[in-house]
């Protein structure tokens, strides 16, 4: 061990955490698997993260089974967001809120989370605790816990300050089916919200862009808005979450997987003035912008009235509209058609890759 | 969005579209210079309101693509340079030089970063005193006031490190050359509205009167097109060959004063060659002698560079010039699509070739599909 990783591991032992002094980092030592480690887990992570299986510090996890006919969900996602920070979130309440919302979309009540850290040296620990709080906040506040866990750190340089890996196991009622083949010519599509507050966020914040209006994450826990929608309206066909890629490469994913083609109406698309300026600013699509807590639904016209209903009686869903529908394909031929604002139609094309600001 | 959602008002659109076909007597060919009004028009679904009566060619005002592959080449090369930082907009990272692009590079380990402004680039050389930072500046006459102030920047300061790698056009000498084809379809331009509020309309007088075409200054929303398109049509009825400027709003007769003297303080006319079309008498912006050491070609030697190999099949030059659409060419959809391209129109955020493609290809695949039975089958 370096001297200045003694002295970081010293600072440590001397009781720096669970509110650790400006300047303390992570070190290698805090890999070793004992000492340091076990004291980042017990005096800094535990307690942020803890309050569920995790604080039996058991090799595994132990849940309840499901109820008879019941299935489990399971699933799992890890986070590179760049900066760590940023307006209405950060990659941990990210973390938490990106594996329940996975689960959600299946129709699964969320049951456990798990976490996996992987810290670079010379991360500040004030940081990771910071990081450690909203994540613990966040599972809390869904009344989900993170039931188990791993932390890793690697040298310097070969990471990105952290890496978190969540996994998410959830049970889904007997009967519910949700799957984007349900999808059929006559569903409407639901939006819960507006489109790419999350990704011209995390933009605005990596590029150092100041902008005059503020533009926050939706990063938000969906669970609760999910089961409010589906208690009213169990004909739902398909759930998805606009993530990467935003509703643009959702709506061209669940067109490819039934075989369907899907209309969008382009002057019922909801976007926020902030985010459409600095889309109109930086030649950006709003469609293709992530989103962290929206959703799609999927659902039979006859139903429609009632799912808007249902998710308008959420804090989540009270901007709830129907964007579009679903038509059978055109010579097999799967595809997104946009109804422009002037009456006209054109195709949504897909990007080749991220999205890049033009030149003029 | 002030100033942007009036400009997209969809029964104000109607009602010009409806004037356009009350008032067009025959049938006529527009010309709009810029790749941002050709992504307007096919996005908005602008021809289709405007039927058969009106057709809209696009012109050659994407700066992407008519950035010549000698210039990717060498940025290309700039970045496998162990001390180089190549900065760039972030729509230059995707386009193809004869080896790959930018992004490609930059995947290499080459130190390849996006800005946003000149300016941005040449701080980064004042950051990075050890790194010899390289702008590879591209674009018309709208992007060059910007460029030409980070390089009065590094001047000023007596940066050493700051480079530039200049392939800026001019917008007036391709005009110019499109006009005086024999084999001209179109009656007017729809000339870029952007370029007009840096340079004002001078340059366009002399093209209009010589050739006798209406050249009108349009903005860059369904309404302003459809308006510069009105404006047009009234003309070639009355037989008239006017400048006039539809983008009052931005585009003042004398442009922005201040803009051009920063222009021509750094830079000066000078031949240039465009992909795709070839060299262009006075087509291109070169640094003047007084702001030669910023020029980033002196470091490499360009005869070291491998030839530059342009695919044969790429009919970009005729899509640029008005002579073709691209669903007429050939390759279109079959030998070149998005993610094979034979040209830079067809990755280019502002390409023609990119527009009908990535709004039009399912009518392009229909014809492809009827015109071959066996693919219909299978459809």
């Amino acid at each position: 061990m370096s001297a200045a990783d003694e002295a970081d591991a010293q600072a440590l032992l001397a009781g720096s955490c669970p509110a650790p002094a400006e300047g303390d980092r992570v070190t290698l030592a805090h890999g070793a698997g004992a000492g340091a480690s076990a004291r980042l887990f017990d005096e800094l992570l535990a307690p942020r993260l803890g309050g569920g299986p995790l604080d039996e510090r058991h090799d595994s996890a132990l849940l309840d089974a499901p109820e008879a006919g019941a299935r489990l969900a399971f699933t799992t996602d890890s986070f590179v967001v760049s900066p760590l920070e940023f307006p209405g979130g950060d990659i941990g309440s990210l973390a938490v809120h990106g594996t329940l919302n996975d689960l959600a979309m299946s129709g699964a009540r969320p049951r456990a989370l798990s976490c996996g850290l992987i810290l670079e040296e010379g991360l500040p620990l004030t940081t990771l605790a910071r990081i450690a709080e909203s994540m613990g906040a966040a599972a809390r506040t869904a009344g989900v816990p993170i039931a188990t866990g791993d932390t890793k750190v690697v040298e310097r340089g070969k990471g990105d300050g952290i890496f978190v890996n969540t996994s998410g196991v959830g049970v889904v009622s007997p009967g519910r089916e949700l799957h984007p083949k349900l999808v059929v010519p006559g569903d409407v599509l639901i939006l819960t919200g507006s489109l790419g507050c999350h990704g011209a966020a995390v933009l605005c914040a990596r590029e150092g862009l100041s902008f005059d209006a503020d533009i926050m994450s939706d990063s938000e826990p969906l669970p609760d808005l999910v089961e409010n929608l589906l208690e009213a309206v169990p004909e739902v066909h398909c759930l998805r979450d606009p993530t990467r890629g935003g509703l643009g490469a959702l709506v061209h994913e669940i067109a490819a997987a039934a075989g369907v083609e899907l209309r969008l109406e382009e002057a019922a698309l909801p976007v926020d003035a902030p985010v459409a300026s600095l889309c109109e600013i930086l030649g950006l699509d709003p469609l293709f912008l992530a989103c962290e807590g929206r959703f799609a639904a999927f659902v039979p016209e006859a139903h429609a009235g009632t799912a808007l209903a249902a998710l308008r009686s959420h804090p989540l869903g009270r901007a709830a509209r129907c964007v579009g529908r679903v038509e059978p394909s055109t010579r097999g031929r799967t595809r997104v058609v946009v109804e422009t604002r002037i009456g006209a139609t054109r195709l949504l094309p897909l990007p080749a890759g991220e999205p890049l600001p033009r030149i003029c | 969005m002030r100033y942007v959602d009036e400009y997209r008002d969809a029964d104000r659109v109607r009602r010009l579209a409806d004037a356009v076909l009350a008032e067009a007597t025959r049938p006529v060919t527009l010309m709009e210079v810029c790749g941002g009004q050709t992504h307007t028009i096919l996005a908005s679904g602008i021809q289709q309101l405007l039927t058969e009566r009106v057709e809209l060619l696009h012109g050659p005002g994407c700066p992407i693509c008519v950035t010549p592959l000698e210039t990717l080449d060498l940025a290309l090369a700039l970045t496998e340079l162990p001390d180089v930082t190549v900065c760039s907009f972030g729509d230059m990272l995707r386009v193809p030089g004869s080896h790959g692009d930018l992004s490609a590079a930059r995947a290499r380990g080459g130190d390849v970063r996006v800005v946003y402004a000149p300016l941005d680039a040449a701080r980064l050389a004042a950051c990075e005193p050890d790194r010899r930072v390289v702008f590879l500046a591209v674009g018309f006459e709208t992007t060059v006031p910007a460029v030409a102030a980070a390089a009065r920047w590094a001047r000023d300061r007596g940066l050493c490190n700051f480079f530039l790698l200049v392939s800026h056009v001019r917008v007036p000498p391709a005009l110019e050359l499109i006009a005086s084809d024999p084999e001209r379809r179109i009656q007017a331009f729809l000339a870029a509205g952007h370029v007009c509020t840096v340079m004002g309309t001078a340059e366009y007088q002399p093209i209009a009167a010589t050739h006798d075409m209406p050249i009108v200054v349009t903005g860059f929303e369904p309404v302003d097109i459809l308006q510069g398109v009105l404006m047009a049509v009234r003309q070639i009825e009355r037989g008239e060959a006017q400048v006039s400027i539809q983008y009052r709003r931005a585009v003042r007769d004398e442009g922005n004063p201040a803009a051009r003297a920063l222009i021509d303080e750094v830079f000066e006319a000078t031949d240039r060659p465009w992909r795709g079309i070839g060299i262009i008498q006075q087509g291109g912006l070169g640094l003047r002698q007084e702001y030669a050491s910023l020029d980033a070609q002196q470091l490499i030697p360009t005869d070291a560079l491998p030839q530059p190999e342009e695919p044969e099949r790429c009919r970009a030059s005729e899509v640029l010039q008005g002579r073709m659409r691209p669903p007429e060419c050939p390759e279109f959809g079959r030998g070149c699509r998005p993610e094979q391209p034979l040209g830079a129109p067809m990755v280019s955020s502002e390409g023609a070739c990119a527009a009908y493609f990535a709004y039009r290809i399912g009518d392009v695949e229909d014809e492809i599909a009827s015109q071959d039975p066996a693919r219909e089958a299978q459809a």
